[in-house]
């Protein structure tokens, strides 16, 4: 257990609590003199820093734009991924193993590269099926960007959650869906009435996961922003507190990029939370 | 020769006629063929989807920029992957192999290390108490939620300032620590490990180490290639860990290599498509190779909700 906690300590606790510190303490000239400033010292500012992000209309443009995101392909994907478990769970197929692994097989794929695979993909000269959709359909403006991100993450994760739902149908007992079948139960009301609320929990925490992943956003559109500088540094909190980090956009440093980890992990945290409860309510 | 095929067809026989009851309905509530039709469809399409981009991939990485502009996207060209390995090995000044290798070793080293730990945490967890067990088990089953590209700026922070920025140890330790790890140890741990034949082995004179390498991990074996399997590919696809920590050219993964040829201007995008390959093609044969592992693990993370 031993080597665990401190490994633990040195990775989890101890980043989180030096990023609580610097969120209260900014980079100053120690004295302004005439001709500038001396070296930066780190000085104590408060809630500056927390304020200047939770006010910045850079943040919430961002966490806007996530949550448009999130609110489309999080649905997306959970609906899909339970659709093709179900049909793979039923009595309709035969060759479960093939499909699984080719449904999971872009999982296998690093996000980076997923997403410079899709931007070639999308890249009007380069793409072998764009050539085929109406024309004047550009799947990387401004109106459509999201669209476009949405469709890699739904094609990276749809396969996994699917194996994590077809893993929760497996364990459900063979017996009640032959009862069910006795009883003169349709296939389809087996799965919407018996299986689908026995794959509930997987569910609930396949969201609550996706939801905290998308808040991170940061592969798909770090890359689309190298074809499409219109972006800009800042798309996504994540990319703003990278940016941050990095000294390529104002406010920057230590203290500014930790209050935007802190907030990102605060409203991942009431998403998440909030989505929690308004499920248990339901259920119950 | 005739007596093993009779065999075989017997066996075959004997195995579909038992099969039949379990596997598939009995004929009056079997389903239509018109609902079997549109199932098959289903799968094709969804099938298509997720496998035609791969496909694409592969072949585009054969192709020259002229060609991948003109020729049929899901069909060959002309043959340019020599030129196009030639223009890879350049853009990367011969570093390509060398990312991969350290995409090896960083994978492989965070997994055998983050393997042990979560096994040893996992075991003492499942079978030892101990003050503030609870705390350790509560605090760690939070890290399963906590948002870990959240963590990465902070963690940058604190390797900074313990000067391991810019070495493997910034990428491997934060790799190694896997909160669902311990998770998986600590439910395997619980059903696997005979509380009976731990004592046997304390009568007969086993030190608790000895108990620990000699037995416990020999039955956990199949948790801790799950461990090491969700470990390994989690390091590889990490970028935004090695994007902030690393900052030598000598020292990067194959993922933030490729992203940084790409952000080149105007790159040779054939080039840029069989380094993508080549840096997937390690990953795609492990998930190949160890699939059944993998579902362990998935439904072990299903049964949690």
């Amino acid at each position: 257990m031993a080597p665990f906690v401190i490994l633990f300590a040195l990775v989890f606790v101890i980043p989180i609590a030096v990023s609580v510190r610097a969120a209260f303490y900014g980079a100053a000239p120690a004295e302004s003199t005439l001709f500038g400033g001396g070296e930066l010292v780190e000085t104590f500012v408060g809630l500056d820093n927390i304020v200047a992000a939770a006010t910045s209309e850079i943040f919430w443009s961002g966490i806007g734009r996530v949550v448009l995101y999130a609110a489309f392909q999080i649905p997306v994907m959970i609906v899909a991924a339970l659709a093709l478990a179900l049909l793979l769970d039923s009595f309709l197929v035969r060759r479960v193993a093939f499909f699984r692994l080719a449904f999971f097989l872009p999982f296998a794929i690093p996000g980076v590269i997923a997403a410079m695979m899709w931007l070639y993909l999308y890249t009007p000269e380069l793409s072998p099926f764009l050539p085929y959709l109406p024309s004047g359909i550009d799947l990387m403006s401004p109106p459509t960007i999201l669209a476009s991100m949405a469709n890699m993450t739904t094609w990276t994760y749809t396969g996994y959650n699917m194996l994590i739902f077809l893993a929760a149908l497996q364990a459900v007992p063979k017996e009640l869906g032959e009862a069910a079948r006795l009883d003169g139960a349709s296939g389809f009301q087996i799965a919407v009435r018996i299986k689908v609320p026995i794959v509930r929990g997987a569910a609930l925490l396949a969201v609550l996961l996706s939801i905290i992943g998308t808040i991170q956003l940061f592969n798909e559109p770090v890359v689309m922003e190298t074809e499409n500088p219109w972006m800009g540094k800042s798309y996504t909190p994540m990319m703003a507190a990278y940016a941050s980090l990095m000294g390529t956009v104002s406010p920057s440093g230590n203290g500014p990029a930790s209050a935007l980890s802190l907030l990102m992990a605060g409203v991942a945290g009431v998403l998440a939370v909030g989505y929690a409860l308004i499920q248990r309510r339901r259920t119950s | 020769m005739t007596t093993l095929t009779t065999r075989v067809a017997r066996v075959a026989r004997t195995t579909r006629r038992t099969r039949e009851p379990e596997d598939l309905p009995p004929r009056s509530i079997a389903p239509r063929p018109l609902a079997r039709v549109l199932t098959i469809a289903v799968l094709l399409v969804a099938t298509a989807y997720f496998v035609l981009p791969v496909v694409w991939l592969l072949i585009a990485s054969t192709k020259s920029n002229g060609d991948l502009v003109s020729t049929f996207g899901f069909w060959f060209a002309d043959m340019n992957l020599a030129a196009n390995y030639t223009s890879l090995m350049g853009w990367t000044q011969g570093l390509f192999w060398r990312w991969v290798g350290n995409s090896i070793f960083y994978s492989l080293a965070a997994g055998l290390v983050g393997t042990l730990v979560s096994v040893m945490a996992g075991y003492a967890a499942a079978k030892f108490a101990f003050p503030g067990k609870r705390l350790v088990l509560g605090v760690t089953l939070s890290g399963l939620l906590l948002p870990t590209v959240l963590l990465t700026i902070p963690l940058y922070l604190v390797f900074q300032a313990i000067g391991l920025t810019n070495t493997p140890w910034a990428v491997i330790i934060p790799s190694a620590v896997s909160p669902f790890g311990v998770f998986l140890a600590t439910v395997y741990a619980q059903t696997s490990v005979p509380d009976e034949l731990m004592e046997a082995a304390r009568l007969d004179g086993a030190g608790e180490a000895r108990i620990f390498f000699d037995l416990v991990l020999r039955l956990l074996a199949p948790a801790m290639v799950t461990i090491f399997l969700f470990i390994f590919v989690a390091t590889w696809n990490n970028f935004l860990l090695p994007l902030l920590m690393l900052s030598s050219p000598e020292l990067k993964p194959v993922t933030l290599g490729l992203y940084g040829m790409m952000s080149y201007f105007d790159p040779d995008k054939g080039a840029v498509m069989l380094g993508a390959l080549l840096g997937v093609v390690p990953l795609v044969v492990l998930f190949i190779g160890l699939q059944r592992y993998w579902r362990s693990g998935l439904a072990a993370g299903a049964v949690k909700g």
